[in-house]
């Protein structure tokens, strides 16, 4: 008899999230930990303290080569060229229409050397589209390293100090989107980049997939962190944590029926760089004829009701016009937010709009995004 | 974490406690901890009727909503309005944070219900362990 369990694929901390008795979920063809201790405690955790996630599903896919930045240039629509070594940019990868392959990091290693950090579930469509697009390019070798990396999110404002016990790197001096090769808990080669998903300061490491290594790893960021509170947080928390901070998610905010204009990703979207990129012929053809339909908006739920991912949304007379993309009880914020797309014109009314909660119609105010901004030190 | 042996409970996850005419409704441990962080529990009023195996209403968690289901048929006489301001009782102790209590109609109705051993077999089949 065939056990279901066995065709998810594990990080190396299957054993470790089981001891910690983790709620186990099947996420994207892994066994993830969704939730420990309970998702309120655990967002509130990173937004006051801090957390670790695991965060090994992600894929890394490695360019390498003379053309690499051509290659990364061609397939991704942020412009490659503005980045220096040790630093990161959020990026996507189009389809010919303009739409989204996927939502990416794009890390510049060394000259002729990046590394993309893909979603774990389109991460074998990401890497086939990378190769049937740019594959042939003279002078690139693309490779598939998503099995040897661990990766580890450390989050929260005290992140930076739980991190700093582990390793020599000057954490405090490396900006936002930067990263370097160091030592964590006697860990060599260490990528470790002041990234994140969670809307506070934070930390991702990518360490050796090996299970001795990665709990190790794990284990001392967990030790390190004890005085401030660490707890360890699941896909659940990672979910509200990331909507609160207003980032989009594959597969909701963002897919391969929505464009970043829409999506409202335009920061991210260089149109002008100096090199052409799948999707933006497309784009330039959509603009001219004005632009997408609907736009992603931010909305508030003002009566009681909490918007679902797919539930319809009306206007005042009651027509559908649109549908959330994700919606949520907003642990830190203590209102129930959602994400929507409206048409262009109810969005820039900013008018009220309501939510189709099941048997209700419950209205909802539409409000700027992110929902929450970390504050300024 | 073994049910109570002196409820019944359904295949929806609800537990009934029965004490003459009137049955008290709830959800079950397993329930509460499948759900996580409950933040909304919507009830009927005191007076709606409820039908055996039919929605009396719902629960809300961070995560996701489900459909309450009632055990038996009758008329509401009391509703937990404490759950109103404090859903997070029913992760704390959901044998003790009952839903509401229910004037029972048919009393042999109940009989049908899962027995505690039936609805931890019937939970180990569901979670495969």
């Amino acid at each position: 008899m065939a056990d279901d369990t066995n065709v998810l694929k594990k990080t190396a901390l299957n054993a470790t999230h089981r001891s910690l008795k983790a709620k186990m979920v099947d996420f994207g063809g892994w066994d993830m930990p969704v939730e420990y201790s309970g998702l309120i405690a655990e967002h509130m955790a990173v937004r006051t303290g801090v957390g670790v996630f695991d965060v090994s599903h992600m894929g890394e896919i490695q360019f390498r080569g003379p053309a690499s930045l051509d290659a990364v240039q061609r397939i991704t629509m942020n412009d490659a060229a503005k980045l220096e070594v040790g630093q990161a940019q959020y990026s996507a990868l189009l389809t010919d229409q303009g739409t989204f392959v996927d939502d990416i990091l794009v890390h510049k290693l060394g000259e002729n050397d990046y590394l993309l950090v893909v979603n774990a579930g389109t991460k074998d469509k990401d890497f086939a589209w990378i190769r049937s697009q740019v594959g042939a390019i003279h002078g690139i070798h693309i490779s598939d390293y998503s099995s040897y990396y661990s990766q580890l999110a450390v989050q929260g404002p005290r992140a930076l100090e739980t991190l700093q016990k582990l390793t020599q790197t000057d954490l405090a001096a490396m900006r936002n989107y930067r990263f370097v090769f160091g030592q964590v808990a006697g860990i060599h080669n260490t990528l470790i980049a002041r990234t994140g998903y969670s809307g506070e300061d934070g930390f991702e490491i990518y360490i050796p997939s090996d299970v001795a290594t990665t709990e190790k790893a794990w284990n001392a960021v967990m030790e390190a962190g004890a005085e401030f509170g660490i707890l360890p947080c699941g896909l659940g928390a990672r979910n509200t944590l990331r909507l609160e901070a207003g980032m989009p998610l594959y597969g909701h905010e963002i897919s391969d029926s929505t464009t970043p204009i829409e999506a409202g990703l335009e920061r991210w979207l260089k149109l002008d760089k100096p090199a052409d990129f799948i999707g933006r012929a497309a784009l330039r053809a959509l603009i001219d004829a004005g632009g997408p339909a609907n736009r992603l908006v931010g909305l508030e739920m003002v009566e009681r009701g909490i918007a679902r991912d797919g539930y319809p949304v009306l206007n005042e007379t009651g027509e559908t016009i649109g549908m959330v993309t994700s919606g949520s009880p907003a642990p830190f914020l203590k209102t129930n937010i959602a994400y929507a797309y409206v048409p262009k014109a109810v969005a820039e009314s900013r008018e009220d709009v309501f939510v189709q909660v099941r048997a209700n119609r419950v209205r909802a105010r539409q409000v700027a995004t992110p929902f929450y901004k970390r504050p300024k030190k | 974490m073994a049910c109570p042996t002196h409820l019944k409970y359904t295949k929806e996850h609800e537990w009934i406690a029965v004490d003459g005419a009137v049955g008290t409704v709830g959800i079950t441990d397993y329930a509460q901890s499948t759900l996580g962080d409950i933040v909304f529990v919507d009830l009927p009023k005191v007076g709606d009727s409820v039908a055996a195996n039919q929605t009396f209403g719902s629960v809300e968690s961070v995560k996701a909503v489900s459909d309450l289901y009632s055990p038996v048929t009758g008329t509401v006489t009391e509703i937990n309005a404490e759950l109103a301001t404090a859903p997070d009782k029913v992760n704390e102790d959901a044998y003790a944070a009952w839903m509401i209590k229910v004037e029972l109609a048919n009393p042999t109705e109940q009989e049908t219900l899962l027995s505690a051993a039936a609805y931890d077999a019937f939970i180990a089949e569901e979670t495969g362990k």
